[in-house]
């Protein structure tokens, strides 16, 4: 099967730092790979790269068989890739239901790109004149953005109109992924759904995610909470200095002294492997 | 047009360069060092300059002072003016949105110019100086006594601050609070003493630039001030913000600029080339020229900029209540003064739903929106004269010709943020008073557009002041309909995403140029509108009719009803314009109280009287 992701030989260097030293990395289509690693290993550098907010200076991002490396943010959002930020992005004066919805925007079909002046212009005439397909499709995403919220169970509905600024950080994630979802992507990028989070909200997100993955969805996630990444991923990349050290499946890197070497520093330090596994998970 | 000076002219062209390069730099140390330390661009800085110039002028006047004694009472003056500055407009709004203090520091400069102005009259004076008299031959130019202690002013102030910068142990915690704020306070240092000092030096500097320009110049008047704002953030922004070394060489670079400008084209282009040179600086390079390249862009700041609020629900029954009450009042009432004050209302309303979209909705603070006025009008009292097109015909094209120039002017901007986008505005309104200035064909320069026919409809005239009160209502009540519409429709959720953070917004598909390009299509039109029935009511247009104090006006209108606040907009306009008329306040008085409001809305209720949408 061809690879819905394709990676090779990403590159991206600020100044004297190789952020990212020749990646390689693939993801199959309804996979779930997680990318692991220490503070400053390149992981969120990555998905800067691969979502257009950052230029690589070498190397190859395939998105199918289209190449989205250097393509601004919203043309590869465009072709149906969604992610959620670090440290939480959500329009702090938006509502939730708000939010959501300009998660739907590549789908929408008064935005249309078309040409140059003349797109923007039609967008204009068609938000003014509000005819019935606009309007058909405006109700139809807000019927869909309840049910997205419907998966973070009461945490979200009963808000859905208030102000982001107004949620509590946990909820501000949920409203993250949640408009991430709206998207409808094929391929969804996690930064750290779960920082911040208290271990109950964090087994919630677990749930949510499994669920996502269980409806065939490719996930691409960063997470530090390595318990969580050994139950959810097929398959797991391990990132030090910006480049892979490891990869496979959780089992299997879990064993890996490369990486055990990477997050507690020299293994004749640690003793022996038993110990700084038990650690890590 | 262009004329090749000679030789020995250039010369002279490029001491006079160097040495307004060096009055600017005096203007741009002080703003780099309070951009270094507090991130602000301080719009204020011109007025202080404006104030030095003026205790200057007085202690010559009343006092006979000899210059050293008269220098130094500026600095002293001025220092303790830029210390109030910090204190009352600044300190008080740490912690508040980003926009806060540099709407205050404008508010600051409308009170002192204004002050200034009450106290010494709006005439001009002269500033004479009591140096000898001789002059040093080079070349075909000559030096005088004051070129030179203008050059000794200026490299002797720089080596001060550097000494001060590098071996004072105050001079430490300035660096130090430059580079990372926090930290500085971490570790002890009393910011808010360095924020004082910085602004005690640059406000010193700046006001020993104002005296010595009006000695210079021998002529001091009190409308100076804003020229010197743009003058030093345009040498600042050339040389990079808060680079104190890159401030001078900018300045020099700016005088040198505006010099062999005037030389080549005449001295009507000499503020056209500073602006050109701005955007230009601004598009190409916005860290400035000597910044290296990859660098993270100036001001990430995203989603911090407006003050989170909601906007106050009104009653479904008061706008229209109020709209079908203002349109019935001409025959309640026969009040002729009340119905042109509030006609001037409703197209100040039309300026602030452009403004409130702009800079509400979207978050792009625009402080040049007087050249949308202008282009607007121009645009049809120049349809209505030279292709006698009907003035009903005329008014929405000039709406669609501000729409389509506007955007295109603003769009070199729209990658810029934040207070650069102010700045950008800035300078491209300034642009376009100055191309009506010096395209003579077009527009008849200096001289204006006379015999502007009057507002009518086919075989309908509307010169009558109730008919004007209505055509104006009207209008006011179509544009606020369709503005109200589109902030229903996909396009508003859209702009405020843009607004509370453009780089989500382009993760999800959202191109930010492309809303912005609209919403200012939006406000253009609505602002030519407004611009072109002012110009047919007045029947006389200049390139001073729409002054950058229209620009603040509406701003201070935004802000008053609540930014992105439609309601919000047209009852700023009607205070503003309403009750200054009320009060029968002189115009002087008026822009004291423009202000003095502005001041005390963004201390105490920066969501403004309805709340920010």
């Amino acid at each position: 099967m061809a690879a819905l992701l394709e990676i090779e030989g990403l590159t991206r260097r600020f100044g004297g730092l190789t952020a990212i030293d020749r990646l390689d990395l693939a993801v199959e289509q309804g996979e779930l790979v997680s990318v692991i690693g220490p503070n400053g290993a390149g992981k969120t550098t990555l998905f800067n790269l691969i979502t257009g907010h950052d230029q690589p200076d070498a190397g190859r991002i395939m998105l199918g068989d289209k190449s989205i490396a250097g393509l601004k943010p919203e043309r590869v959002a465009a072709l149906g890739l969604a992610r959620t930020f670090q440290h939480g992005r959500v329009f702090g004066n938006l509502s939730v239901l708000d939010n959501v919805l300009i998660g739907a925007h590549t789908r929408l079909k008064v935005a249309r790109r078309g040409l140059p002046i003349l797109g923007p212009l039609v967008e204009l005439g068609l938000a003014l004149l509000q005819p019935r397909f606009v309007e058909a499709q405006e109700r139809a995403l807000r019927r869909e953005v309840q049910e997205i919220l419907g998966l973070f169970g009461e945490r979200l509905l009963p808000r859905i109109d208030e102000p982001a600024y107004g949620l509590s950080y946990a909820n501000r994630r949920r409203v993250e992924i949640a408009r991430a979802l709206a998207l409808g992507p094929k391929l969804l990028l996690l930064d750290e759904p779960t920082a911040g989070m208290n271990p109950t909200e964090t087994a919630e997100m677990l749930v949510l995610i499994r669920q996502l993955k269980a409806e065939g969805l490719t996930i691409l996630l960063i997470e530090h909470k390595l318990d969580m990444v050994m139950q959810l991923s097929d398959r797991v990349v391990v990132m030090d200095d910006g480049r892979k050290i490891a990869e496979g499946p959780p089992d299997r890197v879990r064993q890996d002294p490369a990486v055990i070497e990477a997050y507690l520093g020299h293994r004749s330090v640690g003793g022996d492997t038993a110990a700084p596994v038990a650690a890590l998970s | 047009m262009i004329s090749f000076p000679s030789a020995d002219a250039w010369l002279d062209y490029t001491i006079n360069g160097l040495i307004v390069g060096n009055i600017y730099g005096l203007l741009a140390i002080g703003l780099a060092l309070i951009f270094g330390v507090s991130h602000l661009i301080n719009f204020a800085h011109g007025s202080v300059y404006t104030v030095g110039a003026y205790i200057g002028w007085a202690a010559i006047t009343y006092l006979g002072t000899p210059l050293p004694v008269t220098m130094l009472l500026v600095v002293l003056g001025c220092g303790l003016l830029g210390i109030a500055i910090e204190r009352i407009g600044l300190r008080p709004l740490q912690g508040s949105a980003r926009i806060a203090p540099l709407l205050a520091t404008i508010g600051i400069s409308f009170v002192l110019d204004q002050i200034v102005q009450l106290v010494f009259s709006p005439d001009p004076r002269g500033l004479a100086t009591d140096l000898p008299d001789w002059r040093i031959q080079i070349g075909s130019g000559t030096i005088g006594p004051l070129d030179l202690l203008i050059a000794a002013i200026g490299i002797g102030s720089a080596a001060l601050l550097f000494g001060f910068l590098r071996f004072t142990k105050l001079g430490w915690a300035v660096r130090a609070t430059a580079q990372d704020r926090d930290a500085a306070k971490q570790m002890g240092i009393d910011v808010d003493a360095v924020n004082r000092t910085v602004f005690a030096i640059a406000a010193a500097l700046g006001g020993l630039s104002g005296l010595l320009v009006g000695l210079y110049y021998n002529h001091i008047d009190p409308g100076m001030s804003f020229q010197a704002t743009l003058k030093g953030v345009v040498a600042q922004v050339i040389g990079g913000m808060g680079n104190v070394p890159g401030a001078i060489v900018g300045s020099l670079l700016l005088g040198l600029t505006e010099s062999y400008g005037v030389a080549l084209f005449g001295t009507s282009y000499r503020n056209l080339f500073a602006f050109l040179l701005l955007i230009i600086v601004l598009v190409l390079r916005p860290n400035g020229l000597f910044a290296s390249r990859r660098q993270a862009p100036p001001e990430p700041m995203t989603g911090t900029f407006i003050a989170p609020s909601r906007p106050i629900a009104l009653p479904r029954w008061l706008v229209p209540g109020l709209t079908l009450a203002a349109i019935v009042l001409p025959l309640l009432v026969d009040a002729p003064y009340l119905l042109q004050t509030l006609t001037n209302a409703w197209l100040y309303a039309m300026l602030a739903l452009s403004l409130t979209l702009v800079a509400g909705t979207v978050g792009q603070i625009s402080l040049g929106h007087a050249g949308l006025l202008a282009i607007g009008a121009y645009a049809s009292a120049l349809l209505a004269l030279r292709l006698d097109l009907p003035v009903g015909l005329s008014i929405p094209l000039a709406g669609i010709v501000t729409a389509a120039l506007g955007t295109l002017l603003i769009w070199p901007a729209f990658r810029l943020r934040g207070h650069y986008v102010s700045i950008a505005t800035l300078g491209i309104g300034e642009i376009v008073a100055l191309v009506i200035l010096n395209w003579e064909s077009l527009t008849r320069g200096p001289i204006g557009l006379s015999g502007i026919p009057p507002l009518e409809l086919p075989h309908l005239p509307l010169e009558s002041t109730t008919a004007t009160y209505w055509s104006a209502l009207a209008v006011l009540v179509v544009l606020g309909l369709l503005q109200s519409r589109l902030l229903k429709s996909h396009l508003g959720r859209t702009w405020r995403a843009v607004r509370d953070d453009d780089i989500a917004a382009r993760a999800y598909g959202v191109s930010p140029d492309r809303y912005k390009g609209l919403a200012f299509a939006v406000g253009g039109f609505s602002a030519g509108i407004a611009g072109a029935i002012t110009a047919h009511l007045y029947s006389y247009i200049n390139h001073e009719t729409f002054t950058s104090q229209v620009s603040i006006l509406a701003l201070t209108m935004v802000i008053l009803g609540g930014l992105g606040n439609l309601v919000g907009a047209v009852l700023g306009a009607v205070l503003l314009v309403g009750l200054p008329e009320l009060f029968r306040v002189t115009v002087e008085f008026r822009v004291l109280i423009y202000g003095v409001a502005l001041l005390l809305l963004i201390r105490f209720r920066p969501q403004g009287l309805l709340g920010t949408v």
